[in-house]
Order: structure tokens, then sequence, then C-alpha cells
């Protein structure tokens, strides 16, 4: 049995192709989330890369922020459940994910067995949010691909004081023309990043084993910032991206297994 | 063609909707009606002891009432930018600013008030008030009553601050007496004291009724209902109306029915003053998934019980706000565990910082001793511009989520 698990988020859409809820034979990411045509071409790109029909996909679930709008699926899930069943998917004895998307952070607590115990979300501000990395990228005129290495060579990260996305920024433009280096300035806002996502997951009731998902955990500063900041090591996987994709597919195979008992 | 509006299905004159929306209503119109008259007209913050205008005889309006009225109407974004032109922060509670706003323009289409001559402040509600009615005494050339009902960190209320409060409630009166020429009488006051007691109990019973399962009401409807308590639990009729609901929510346990439609899969508790200018959507969020907000200490706040002059002032220091987070957090826990109530949503609410400050972690210690899951949104009491309604929607549905996995965990 073919489950389809679809995350619509604010950047990117991406689809995980399962098979009877254990094995994943297909996976797309395309970049444009909500309000545009990539949930559909990341769907139609996976159906063809595993030479299937939807007619083949006995249920397909959405998860999201754009979970609502999507016309083809059979159903949709909160993000917070998906990431928790996908965390948990990758690593089998996961208690904690640390989720940092594009317009929201979040951190989900499992129980022992799995169950999705608790979870908090950022406030509305952007800061500790992969927009405000977004923004800052923008500002040093960088691929936000390259803060990784960039963030590894500094010796002094700068101090970035604010939390507002807005002042951050005039905060770091001031920086730059102060001569802060470039690498001491990226160093800096991923250690913003981590201790305002830090701060909530403490809140939490963050627990080892602990993993990071969304895009900003192909980030390594703010990883080891935030390992850092915990006092924790935090795990994660080449499929962290799509996590909540991974869960969608699985949450959409347990519903079907459940009806069909 | 244009779409037929849906015919709205009369009210019953007899029922208790119909009864407390005319009771909400006719404490402005008669506000109004009595400022024409020449009559003194007081505002008054929501916790202030109304049974001292009401036993004077002066007429009320509720300055917090009136801004919910405002935002739940939708001018809630207008007259807080009519504040903000006059300098006042954004920072400030948006019920301050539509006030602030209202002092200014003397006039909001979606809620009139009667202009007032003197202010009746009390800050056992927020200490936020207390400058709010200074700058309004002072925009309105009147006079300003200050109830000092201090937030109180002990676990029980002392006879010291009893004394304390109750020297400040016979300077009140006098006070008033002198001002406008009014009388106080004993007698008077016994049966005010009465009708408050009478409304209180018939209240606190009605909302007490969620102890069933299902619950017989749609726990919104309290965030209307208390309007009656806000600003009239101290008149005969207030007393009648709310026996009259409680009539009608222990019939719809005894039938069956309720007034929250649908299928009642899940209960909360909702912490936290409502986001008026969203109420549909916050509304309609959790019963688009089964859920019932059945219990908020919100609308239990405005019941007040007492059998003495001084029960009735440790009543007034007791109220929510003034009270500290362990006694605070008991009354909670005591409503999840009355009303079986299976997770909680807080509202932090931009507009009131002392309410939501706390509540971080006093809902992880209720979340703890109730081991239910604890779910906070963003939002704003009567400031539009505070909320994400696709924020909320998550928030809320990870919390149904969870809720859904412990009862099948519990195998319910």
């Amino acid at each position: 049995m073919y489950t389809l698990g679809i995350d619509i988020g604010s950047t990117t859409s991406k689809c995980i192709l399962l098979q009877d809820g254990e094995k994943i034979i297909g996976k797309s990411l395309f970049v444009g989330g909500m309000g545009t045509d990539s949930p559909e071409r990341a769907m139609d790109s996976i159906l063809k890369s595993c030479e299937l029909s939807a007619g083949d996909v006995a249920r397909t679930i959405i998860t999201g922020y754009g979970r609502k709008n999507f016309q083809h699926g059979d159903g949709e899930v909160s993000e917070l459940t998906c990431h928790a069943l996908g965390g948990r998917f990758v690593f089998p004895e996961l208690r904690s994910v640390i989720d940092i998307g594009g317009q929201d952070a979040k951190v989900i607590i499992l129980s022992e067995s799995g169950r999705m115990s608790n979870f908090v979300m950022n406030d509305k501000c952007a800061a500790g949010t992969g927009r405000f990395l977004d923004v800052m990228a923008t500002i040093l005129q960088m691929d936000i691909g390259d803060f990784d290495a960039c963030a590894a060579k500094s010796s002094n990260p700068a101090s970035i004081s604010s939390t507002c996305t807005v002042f951050a920024e005039s905060e770091v433009i001031s920086q730059l023309a102060n001569g802060v280096q470039r690498e001491d300035l990226i160093a800096g806002i991923c250690a913003s990043v981590a201790a305002r996502v830090s701060a909530l997951a403490r809140r939490a009731g963050v627990t080892p084993m602990v993993c990071m998902s969304g895009g900003v955990a192909k980030n390594g500063a703010v990883r080891r910032a935030l390992e850092q900041s915990l006092d924790m090591t935090i795990e994660v996987s080449p499929l962290a991206q799509y996590f909540g994709a991974i869960g969608a597919a699985i949450y959409a195979h347990r519903q079907v297994v459940k009806e069909t008992r | 063609m244009a779409e037929e509006k849906k015919a709205r299905r009369p009210v019953d004159p007899n029922s208790a909707k119909y009864k407390l929306g005319k009771i909400a209503s006719d404490a402005f119109a008669d506000a109004i009606a009595a400022k024409k008259e020449g009559k003194p007209v007081a505002w008054v913050s929501s916790n202030f002891p109304v049974e001292i205008p009401e036993t004077l005889g002066l007429a009320t309006a509720y300055p917090e009432n009136q801004a919910a009225g405002i935002a739940a109407r939708g001018a809630g974004e207008r007259m807080c930018e009519v504040a903000e032109a006059e300098g006042y922060s954004n920072d400030i509670c948006a019920y301050a600013r539509i006030s602030m706003a209202y002092a200014k323009l003397k006039e909001c289409p979606e809620q009139d008030v009667a202009m007032p001559d003197v202010l009746l402040c009390c800050n056992n509600i927020c200490n936020c008030m207390i400058k709010w009615y200074e700058n309004l005494a002072i925009e309105l050339n009147i006079p300003m009553i200050l109830l000092d009902i201090p937030f109180n960190p002990d676990y029980e209320v002392s006879q010291a601050e009893i004394d304390y409060v109750s020297a400040q409630f016979w300077d009140a009166v006098h006070t008033l007496e002198n001002l406008f020429d009014l009388k106080w009488s004993d007698e008077r006051f016994k049966e005010v004291t009465g009708f408050s007691c009478r409304s209180s109990r018939a209240w606190l019973d009605a909302t007490g009724q969620a102890k069933y399962t299902p619950s017989p009401f749609n726990g919104f409807d309290l965030l209307n209902h208390m309007a009656v308590m806000v600003t009239a639990r101290g008149k005969e009729a207030a007393g009648e109306a709310m026996e009259q609901l409680l009539k009608e929510y222990k019939e719809n346990h005894e039938n069956g029915t309720s007034t929250y439609r649908g299928e009642e899969k899940y209960r909360v508790m909702f912490e936290g003053i409502a986001c008026w200018p969203y109420l549909r959507a916050t509304s309609h969020g959790l019963r688009d998934r089964g859920i019932n907000m059945v219990t908020t200490i919100y609308a239990d706040a405005f019941g007040f019980d007492y059998h003495s002059f001084d029960e009735m002032i440790a009543a007034y220091c007791s109220v929510p706000n003034a009270i500290n987070l362990e006694k605070s957090r008991d009354k909670r826990i005591k409503l999840c565990k009355d009303n079986n109530v299976e997770g909680l949503l807080v509202h932090t609410n931009r507009s009131c910082k002392l309410w939501s400050g706390f509540m971080s972690e006093m809902s992880r210690q209720i979340g703890e001793a109730c081991n239910i899951p604890v779910a906070s949104f963003d939002g704003d009491q009567a400031d539009p511009r505070n909320f994400s309604e696709a924020q909320y929607d998550t928030r809320v549905q990870g919390l149904m989520e969870i809720m859904e996995a412990n009862k099948e965990a519990k195998g319910e």
C-alpha cells in the first residue's frame, strides 16, 4: 500500500511516498510553498519518478501552513503531529523535535511510546525562525547555504542583542559599518536564533534524544549553538526537511490500517 | 442575484438569552437616559464593588465592557489608532486605548455610552487601571475615586487588608454622597447585596453545570452572558435572568441537549480574556474540531458570593488578578478537575501583560497537576492587529491531536 504525505510550508513544498508505512520509496522538494504551484509540482514529480498514478495511492495527507487550501488531499493534520511522527520514524528513540521552519519555530515533546505529549511554538515575532536568517542573508548578500562554513571561521562571534528582526537588521548593518568581520556576524546571528529557540525548548521540557527538523536543520552553526546552549547532542538527518511529509504519509497509512481493521 | 440573508430566529422573550441580552443593552441605555435627565454618571472598573453605585442610585457605565463590545463589532483598530495618534503607545492595554479614544471622540456607533461625571477605579483587576483612569480624569476634568486593592502575595486575605479596603469603601461612599448629594441607605445596601449574591450564586451554579459530560452549554455563551455580571450583578433583574439561565442549563442536561452545536469530543479550559475581535474565528476553530471550551476563570471572576460585609470585601480582594500564583493556580486546577477538562488553551494576550506574564509558569503547573496538554496562542483582547488566524489554527489543531492521542492511549 502506498501513502503520500505532502508538507506545504511557507517557503517550500515537500512530498514523501511511503510503502506499507515503512519504506520511503520517493521524495520531492520544490522551492515555493503555500500560494504557489509547487505543491502540485512536488506531487506530480514524486508520482512520475515512482512510476505511479494518483489512483495507486491509498491516501494522501496534507500538513504544513498550506494544509487547508490544497485540493488533492484526503485529509489534513497539523505539522506538529507530523514532525513528531516523522522524527520518530527516522530516530526510533526520539523524545524531542526542534523544528525551525520558514515562519515559525516549534519544540515538540514525545512520550516514551512516541506520542506527542506537549509542544511550544514561537510567538508571532519572526525572531528565531528561518525568516530571520533569510533577512540576515539578504543584508549580508550571502547565500544562506554558506552560513555554516562562514560561521565556522569565526573566532569572536558578534553579539546580536535585538530579538526583533527589524532591530537586529539595523544592528547587523551598523556592526558591518563598524568593521565587524562577516564570519563573526554570521556566528552571532546563528547564536541569536539558537538562544531564542533554546528558551522555547527549555519551556517545553526538552529531553534527549533531541533532533532538528526543518530547513534550518541544515545550518550547522545554529545546531552547534543550540547544542551548546542546551548542553545536549542534537541529531540531524539528511531527511530533516522531510519530517513533516514523512509524518503525514505515516499518518495516512495508520488511518487506512485503522479503517480496514 | 444577491444572496438571501438567512433570517434570524426570533429569541424567546422568556429565555435567559433574551433577558440577559436586554439587561446588558439596557445598562448602556439607562445610563444614557440618566445623563439626559441631568443625573450623574460614573464610569466604573469591572471589579469595583458594584454595591456602592447601586446602593447610592448612581448611574453607571463600564469602559471595559464598552471596549469589548466595540472590539467585537470590529471597531477596535479604528479606536486604538485614534488613541495612538494622541500619543498613547500601542503597548498599552487596548481596552484603555479604546476608552481614551472614546474620551476624545465622545462617540462610537459600535457602542456608545453616557459620558461620566466621576470615575470609580479599582485596581484588583489590573494595576494599569489606575493610569488609565488617571488619564481619563485629566482628559475629562472629572474626579476619580480609587479603591486600592493591591496584589496579594499571600494565599489568604488578611484582616489588615480587609480593614484597609473597608476604610476606602466608606470613604468612597462619603465622597460620592458629597459630590452628587446622594444618600446612603443601609436598607437599600442590604437589598443590593442580596441581589448581587443572588445573581452570583445562580451564575456560578450555571457555569458549574459544565461538570456534566457533555456540557449543557457552549462555553463561548459565558463570554456573552458575563456582561451582565460585570455591569448589572447588583440588580434584581440580573438575579432572575441568571436563575433562568441555570434552569435552562439544568433542563439541557436532563434532556441531553446543549447550546454547543455538534458532538462534544474534547473539553478544554480557556485561559485569559476573550479575543473579542476574532470571537468567531476563535470559537469556530474549536467548534469545527469538536472542542468545547467548558470553563474559564474569566467568567467565574465576576461571581461574588458572601454572607457579611467583611466577606464581601474579602471577595473583592480575591478576584483572579489580585491573588498570588499558587492561589490562582489552585482555583484553575479545581475548575479543570470539576469540569473534566482534557486540555488547556491559553490566550497570550498582548494587552494584558499581568495575566499573560505569569501564565507560562502557571499553565505549566496546571498541565502537570491535571495531566493535560497546554497550548498557547498570541492575540489581543481588543486590538485585531495582534492575532494570526493561521497560527491560532495550528496550535488548536495540535492541542486537539494530543487530546485525541491521549484518548486513544486510554482506549476511550
